[in-house]
């Protein structure tokens, strides 16, 4: 298993679960866990998922989530989980 | 597992505090391109190089989309060229022709610097230590990415006089020789005592001859991370400032930790050392002199600015040793005058003077750094400045170094833009008393007592 981290923040809008969903699983990207909230109007969303199955590398996913971000008016971060893990667990 | 909170604190650092990985600094010995050939040696460097750091900048890239954290410089650090060139320079230019290979394989490898166009003379200098170091001035005119160091003394050994007061000279040639772009050639070039083998930061870095063949360094930096945190314990007692301290140099040196052992896996080559220096850059909310501000001085320069530099010093260092395996380098906090926005400010104020700054390069990790003074400055006050920092290091020691800048054409007041990341800087005063009889003795300065520890 290999975990990466996806975070989206931005203005709240219809079908952002959905494009995010429908790049993951058109890339076999699968989802572990999903936590959502909306403070103030802003969109907060952090999904765990599994990349072992991914079809590309994962600069390249986290490039194409970026831009896919772009496109619907969010920021969409794509990292490793090791980065959190180093950080908060010892 | 990972929590959402967990998550936002780390991205909230990278996005609004600046956090970053500063270089990725690929230390490459050239001991085996010895050659009592010129052109041979050239060829054999210039191969070397390319062929060790050839990905390295890839590498880099790469780790930084994978883990979302920027890693802003990579760099290379080499054997101190005076070592390598030593068999077959027998003029300064020979030298100045090793640079210019130095700098065409920065840019081919695609590295914004490459370190180690230096000499170790703590004790004495070889004659290839003295023709290189005649040589930096304009090898470093005539070079755009070389940066150049030379170790003049340490704790063991004493400081060696004789190549503290040729370096006086060799800075104020340094300015001469880049007068029209601000005297820049001297934003690369330092002078040290107790110089480290594995520091990753330039303009100091070489590859020390201690060092295995190849190795990884990384240099972390998070001013701004500090800053932030220590907003939320404002007015709390000295015990909640440092532990507070202690627990972010943790957090950030752990993405060191990180990115070294990836870039090192990657580039198959052993991991070195992680910097955990607080390393400010120009940017607004990089600064170390804002971090004293947020300790509780009104600018940096106050007094009890020593003290507060003090325990930040030693309390990035705590946090940062647990977070990695090897710790090295620098380690601990950079007071540069004009790579930070804090500090600048404070000159500009009237809380900052040269004397100041010599006060605090006790107790933090490397000395005076990016320090702007009139173009007129005489070549002995400059080396009188350096001998001054040497003893500091040397009685306490610990790695101290001078950067200076001799403005040429520039005077007190006026200001200096030297771009990107080297920022820019108010020409500060300098003691106009001389201290000419006391730098033209010769010779060395012995060791202190403490030393002596076999």
């Amino acid at each position: 298993m290999k975990k990466t981290i996806i975070t989206v923040v931005g203005k709240d809008t219809v079908g952002i679960i959905a494009k995010v969903c429908t790049y993951l699983a058109e890339n076999g990207i699968n989802i572990l866990d999903i936590s959502q909230t909306i403070v103030q109007g802003y969109f907060n969303m952090m999904m765990i998922v599994d990349t072992a199955g991914a079809s590309k590398k994962s600069a390249e996913i986290s490039e194409e989530l970026k831009a896919l971000g772009e496109e619907i008016g969010v920021v969409i971060k794509c990292q490793k989980e090791e980065i959190f893990d180093m950080m908060h667990r010892i | 597992m990972i929590n959402f909170f967990e998550v936002a604190e780390t991205n909230e650092m990278i996005d609004k505090e600046n956090l970053d990985v500063r270089t990725i600094t690929l230390g490459i010995s050239l001991l085996d391109c010895i050659d009592a050939d010129l052109e041979k040696c050239r060829e054999k460097i210039y191969r070397k190089i390319k062929e060790k750091a050839g990905n390295l900048v890839q590498t880099g890239e790469e780790i930084s989309r994978e883990f979302g954290i920027p890693i802003v410089n990579k760099r290379i650090s080499l054997t101190p060229i005076a070592l390598v060139g030593g068999a077959c320079c027998k003029t300064p230019a020979d030298f100045v022709s090793i640079a210019r290979v130095l700098d065409r394989a920065a840019h081919e490898v695609g590295v914004n610097f490459i370190g180690g166009y230096s000499a170790l003379v703590a004790k004495g200098m070889t004659k290839a230590d003295r023709l290189l170091m005649e040589s930096i001035p304009e090898a470093l005119a005539c070079t755009e990415r070389v940066c150049s160091s030379v170790n003049l003394g340490s704790t063991r050994t004493g400081i060696n006089m004789d190549a503290v007061r040729m370096m006086g000279g060799i800075i104020k040639r340094a300015a001469h020789l880049t007068k029209e772009r601000d005297s820049m050639g001297c934003t690369k070039l330092v002078v040290f005592c107790n110089a480290p083998d594995d520091n990753p930061f330039m303009a100091g870095a070489f590859h020390g001859v201690t060092e295995a063949d190849e190795i990884i360094n990384v240099g972390v930096s998070g001013p701004g991370v500090v800053k932030t945190a220590l907003e939320k314990v404002r007015g709390e007692s000295f015990e909640v400032l440092c532990e507070t301290i202690k627990k972010t140099a943790f957090k950030v040196t752990r993405v060191g930790q990180l990115v070294a052992k990836e870039a090192s896996r990657r580039m198959q080559v052993p991991f070195g050392i992680v910097d955990l220096s607080l390393a400010p850059t120009p940017a607004i909310g990089d600064s170390v002199a804002d971090i004293l501000c947020e300790i509780g001085l009104d600018r940096a320069g106050a007094p009890g600015t020593t003290a507060a530099l003090a325990l930040l010093n030693d309390q990035v260092k705590k946090g940062g040793v647990m977070a990695s395996s090897y710790v090295g380098g620098l380690s601990g906090a950079f007071i540069p005058v004009s790579e930070d926005q804090g500090m600048i400010d404070a000159v500009q104020a009237g809380a900052l003077t040269l004397e100041k700054l010599e006060a605090m390069t006790c107790v933090c990790s490397v000395g005076l750094d990016m320090i702007a003074v009139p173009g007129d400055t005489k070549e002995e006050t400059i080396a009188g400045i350096i001998a001054d920092e040497m003893a500091i290091g040397m009685v306490n020691q610990k790695t101290t170094a001078v950067r200076i800048i001799p403005v040429i054409g520039k005077g007190v007041g006026e200001n200096v833009e030297f771009g990107g990341l080297l920022g820019h800087a108010p020409i500060m005063p300098v003691n106009s008393f001389g201290c000419e009889n006391f730098v033209n003795r010769g010779g060395r300065i012995p060791a202190p007592i403490h030393s002596f520890k076999n």
